[in-house]
């Protein structure tokens, strides 16, 4: 063959190539989301591993997670500001900001926080464990993978991610408040006042509901990626890579849809 | 006993050709080999840990080759493993030793388990190291626990993968001394996979030797030691000159 006619070859191959990897992906995620409703229906959850991962984390991660919302609720203020200014729309100004981070903003910008902290956690460990056959050590124990690890592990994660979204709306709100008020001038009870009224409580549950779909995205990819490591230490740090990667692209197509379907 | 009938196994290339091997009720069967010849892959598809592409798999009587994973973790309490890097989980010595246990046998008192835990450390020689973590092991030490964990449910059956690697000289015989005697305590039927030639049959009472995939001896010591076989002799003679 010449050197022209496999050039020309190469593009497509590439592109095969690459598709094929997506629906092995693709493929495999479902499967394993079928292997997890199977063995977490009826419940038959680890109790202890459970209870460790909803504490590792949920608690460890509410600190960053909080920092994570407050500002966000700032930024909304911040953004908001010189067009408050230039056409006197202060008592626009808390529903605006609570309106978006309750709807999209907050859920969107925790759940990424998330996936980088507690997804890609996730993936290291459980890619750790199966480049060090541990994965292999539980099965020849007669101990099922993923009813041990991923079923709690996955669990915890969309239960986390929706509490956390929960207070972090609630924190985005106080760091919303302490920015009007600081930048401009606006008083905590007139920013609430103002907000209440235009205010549903649907926008609050699209946010909770989409955070509930963006910890499946999470879970998922993570375990995935986790348990279909190889290749040594250098292999862990790939799996890690493309977790994170497809669980935001996951979160992003799952805030499309929502927002499609929730609006 | 354990049964192996023309298994064939392949991932980019054949890794397993046509492997027939019997391994008689409690007797140590020692399956050596060079590098990459398959026998790490030959434990893990006994232990049903990879499923071959065709051939058979009998333990106890039982055809166990394409058993769902609902099915194998009941044949796998007949199964004590030893990895070959250990896979020792990151939880305390105890806690590693303990986890089958408390897994399967949920009845089982909090004091029978230590119980045991402790009985099986002083066997191993490393009495009071339930509370070490195994990061803080030698390997040596860990091997030791990983014998530990795979002997702790006393089952029928006992694989160990490589037990001597990497190991002194010394604490390679110790684990192989180890080995038998736990064989002969526990009366199990037992396949150590080594590259350790010397050490391992001063244990073993049969040998399989597999080159790229194919079992090319299967015998007894004396067999193996008189075997014409070139690449036998060159192999648990080891000796440089040869067709290896």
């Amino acid at each position: 063959m010449s050197n022209g006619t496999s050039a020309s070859l190469a593009i497509p191959e590439r592109m095969g190539a690459a598709l094929l990897d997506i629906a092995t992906q693709v493929g495999g995620i479902t499967i394993m989301a079928g292997q997890i409703a199977r063995r977490a229906a009826p419940w038959r959850i680890d109790r202890y591993e459970f209870t460790r991962n909803m504490y590792r984390m949920g608690v460890k991660s509410l600190p960053i997670l909080a920092a994570t919302a407050f500002f966000v609720g700032a930024i909304m203020v911040i953004q908001a500001a010189p067009v408050v200014v230039q056409y006197n729309a202060r008592n626009f100004l808390g529903w605006s900001a609570i309106y978006t981070t309750f709807r999209e903003i907050g859920p969107l910008l925790m759940a990424l926080m998330f996936n980088g902290r507690v997804g890609a956690n996730n993936t290291a460990e459980l890619g750790t464990m199966a480049v060090t056959e541990q994965l292999d050590a539980l099965r020849a124990l007669a101990i099922d993978p993923i009813t041990y690890l991923v079923v709690p592990r996955a669990i915890s994660i969309v239960i986390i991610l929706t509490c956390l979204v929960v207070i972090g709306d609630f924190l985005a709100i106080l760091g919303a408040i302490g920015m009007a008020w600081f930048m401009l001038d606006v008083h905590w009870l007139f920013f609430i006042n103002s907000a209440l009224p235009r205010l549903e409580l649907w926008d609050f549950l699209v946010g909770i509901i989409k955070a509930f779909l963006y910890g499946i995205m999470i879970a998922l990819n993570s375990c995935y990626f986790g348990l279909s490591t190889t290749g040594g230490a250098p292999g862990v740090g790939r799996a890690v890579n493309r977790s994170v990667v497809a669980a935001a692209s996951g979160v992003f197509i799952a805030d499309y849809m929502s927002t499609f379907i929730l609006d | 006993m354990i049964k192996v009938q023309d298994i064939h196994l392949r991932f980019k290339s054949p890794v397993l050709r046509g492997v027939s091997l019997e391994v008689p009720h409690e007797s140590i069967y020692a399956l050596i080999g060079p590098g990459a010849a398959g026998k790490s892959v030959l434990l893990k598809t006994i232990a049903g840990l990879l499923t071959p592409e065709s051939g058979q798999v009998w333990i106890d009587g039982e055809e166990v080759t394409f058993h769902d994973e609902l099915k194998l973790a009941v044949l796998r309490r007949k199964i004590g493993y030893l990895f070959q890097n250990y896979a020792l989980f990151d939880m305390t010595v105890g806690d590693n030793i303990a986890f089958p246990l408390r897994r399967l046998f949920p009845d089982m008192s909090t004091e029978e388990i230590a119980e045991r835990v402790s009985e099986r450390l002083m066997r191993m020689s490393l009495p009071g190291f339930e509370q070490r973590y195994p990061a803080s092991l030698s390997g040596g030490q860990k091997k030791r626990i990983g014998v530990a964990r795979a002997t702790v449910m006393r089952a029928p059956y006992i694989l160990y993968d490589e037990p001597t690697a990497g190991l002194d000289p010394v604490t390679s015989q110790r684990i192989c001394n180890l080995i038998r005697d736990e064989a002969r305590a526990q009366r199990s039927t037992v396949v150590v996979v080594s590259s350790d030639i010397q050490r391992v049959l001063s244990i073993a009472d049969r040998v399989g030797m597999l080159l790229r995939g194919e079992l090319i001896f299967d015998g007894t010591l004396a067999e193996a030691w008189a075997s014409q076989n070139p690449y036998v002799r060159q192999f648990i003679r080891g000796e440089t000159e040869g067709p290896l």
